[in-house]
């Protein structure tokens, strides 16, 4: 099991899209995209998965939780989590959710 | 992608919708990339057949949608327009100058869905003259932003730069950085349509980009993350051609506002090809099936020095249009590329410009107006070579 890297952001803390960011499904592209001011990211499978969780509510580690929970045996799946939230948060497409 | 077992090959699937919504405008930009020949154009689409669109649309899988013109906001149905887009899904941009911006209009493309504004600097000159003795239009384009800033839009400015604008790079951008920019593209003029008409009029210096590249540097140190500015060359200057469009009938799909389908912006001059209106096919056809769609995907149609090249599908052969435009047939590589024999069309160009003053007998410039394309529109249509159905 890949032990957690640093990763720039507090992984207690609820995370969300970046403002004017837009995430969906797209069925006639079968993947999740993201959207923002002239251009779009496709974001198929697990990325898609892992974004869908980015809410505003739900932090790394229960982002993590939970898709051990609907993935039983997925092999590192925390890491993969942490790798993509790591490269999302480089990109600017997420930000911890600051406090009310 | 193809899958197994499919009958055909179906081509990507696009992402890109610009719904050129009307060739009405207030401007009269010497630079605009409207066709020169716009005022021969049939009528536009009604408010029901833009929807029509837009379903289409999303059913094809289009999710980016660019409202554009002319000026989209000479639509009275524009408010209609921007709620079915974000019913259906887009994420919808609004390219704009911003005249003819109410609070009681953004407030309706709020409440419809708008995702985002982009402001252009369309009479840059004049603006900039206006924005030094802080007069008319400037205060014009200080409304629009304040309102795009008060709706919590992010601040996107658009200014075309040539050469009679790019000597004042810096005060545009402190113009820019006084109306709460977020985001500068600072893109140079493309030659096509009216700015091809006005090329050595508008075609920069070497000097001149080369200084105002260095003025943008230093502004970016000044201001750090608090702007984002991107300052695009002239193609003319470089010795690859862009990837135009991402290729032919790949990603974007321009609506003119007469319902012509085209794969870009320009395409619509191109002699032999019959382009497909969006009254009489849908838009599933018009990408998947339709003959001018086709004509330049892949690249079998390509000649030498594309059909060998090794970085073929890095800028498939550049522009279509630029090719034809300067060389007179679409098949060539665009002449941006040094490796075209006609690559000396470019490097003319780009010599007479160095010159500091227009030499005598360049062709007084040409405003963007409806008498002009009237007289453009006969001097460009003599045998109706392109036909529309």
């Amino acid at each position: 099991m890949a032990q957690p890297k640093r990763i720039p952001f507090d992984q207690d803390t609820p995370i969300e899209l970046a403002k004017y960011y837009r995430f969906q499904w797209e069925p006639a592209q079968e993947l999740h995209v993201l959207l923002y001011p002239e251009g779009m990211v496709k974001l198929p499978g697990s990325a898609g998965e892992i974004m869908k969780r980015v809410d505003g509510t739900r932090s790394l580690n229960k982002i993590v939780a939970e898709l051990e929970r609907a993935f039983p045996g997925a092999p590192d799946l925390r890491a993969d989590v942490t790798d993509f939230l790591e490269v999302a948060h480089g990109n600017g497409w997420i930000r911890t959710k600051s406090p009310e | 992608m193809a899958t197994a077992g499919s009958a055909r090959n179906l081509p990507s699937k696009p992402h890109w919708l610009n719904a050129e919504l009307t060739y009405k405008c207030p401007l009269h930009c010497v630079f605009c990339y409207n066709p020169v020949d716009y005022a021969r154009f049939g009528p536009e689409l009604s408010t029901d057949e833009w929807l029509k669109v837009l379903r289409e649309g999303r059913e094809l899988g289009l999710v980016q949608l660019g409202l554009s013109g002319g000026e989209p906001l000479m639509r009275d149905d524009l408010e209609i327009i921007i709620a079915e887009a974000g019913r259906l899904g887009y994420y919808t941009n609004l390219i704009t100058s911003g005249i003819g911006l109410t609070e009681k209009r953004i407030a309706a493309f709020k409440e419809g869905g708008l995702n985002h504004i982009q402001l252009s600097f369309q009479d840059s000159t004049r603006e900039m003259n206006d924005w030094i003795s802080s007069t008319k239009t400037f205060e014009l384009k200080r409304r629009a932003a304040d309102l795009i800033q008060k709706y919590d839009y992010p601040m996107v400015f658009n200014c075309v730069m040539h050469r009679h604008n790019l000597d004042h790079t810096r005060e545009i951008l402190e113009m820019a950085e006084a109306l709460g920019a977020e985001y500068v593209e600072l893109a140079n003029t493309q030659f096509y349509a009216w700015a091809l008409v006005n090329r050595d009029q508008l075609m920069p210096s070497r000097e001149q980009l080369e200084r105002a590249e260095a003025v943008t540097n230093a502004f970016r140190e000044r201001v750090g993350d608090r702007m984002k500015i991107y300052f695009v060359n002239p193609d003319y200057y470089e010795t690859r051609p862009k990837a135009c469009m991402n290729g032919w009938g790949s990603v974007f799909l321009n609506v003119a506002a007469d319902g012509v389908a085209l794969p870009c912006h320009e395409a619509r001059m191109l002699p032999g090809l019959t382009f497909p209106n969006v009254r009489n096919h849908d838009l599933r056809w018009i990408w998947n099936d339709s003959p001018a769609f086709n004509t330049y995907r892949g690249d079998e149609w390509m000649k030498e020095p594309c059909r060998t090249c090794p970085e073929k599908h890095k800028d498939f052969g550049g522009c279509r249009c630029q090719a034809y435009l300067l060389t007179g047939d679409a098949a060539n590589a665009d002449p941006v590329c040094d490796l075209s024999p006609n690559h000396h069309l470019i490097t003319d160009a780009v010599a007479r410009a160095q010159r500091p003053d227009l030499p005598a007998g360049v062709q007084p410039i040409v405003f963007r107006d409806d008498k002009n394309s009237r007289r453009l529109s006969a001097e460009t249509a003599p045998d109706d070579a392109t036909t529309v159905s």
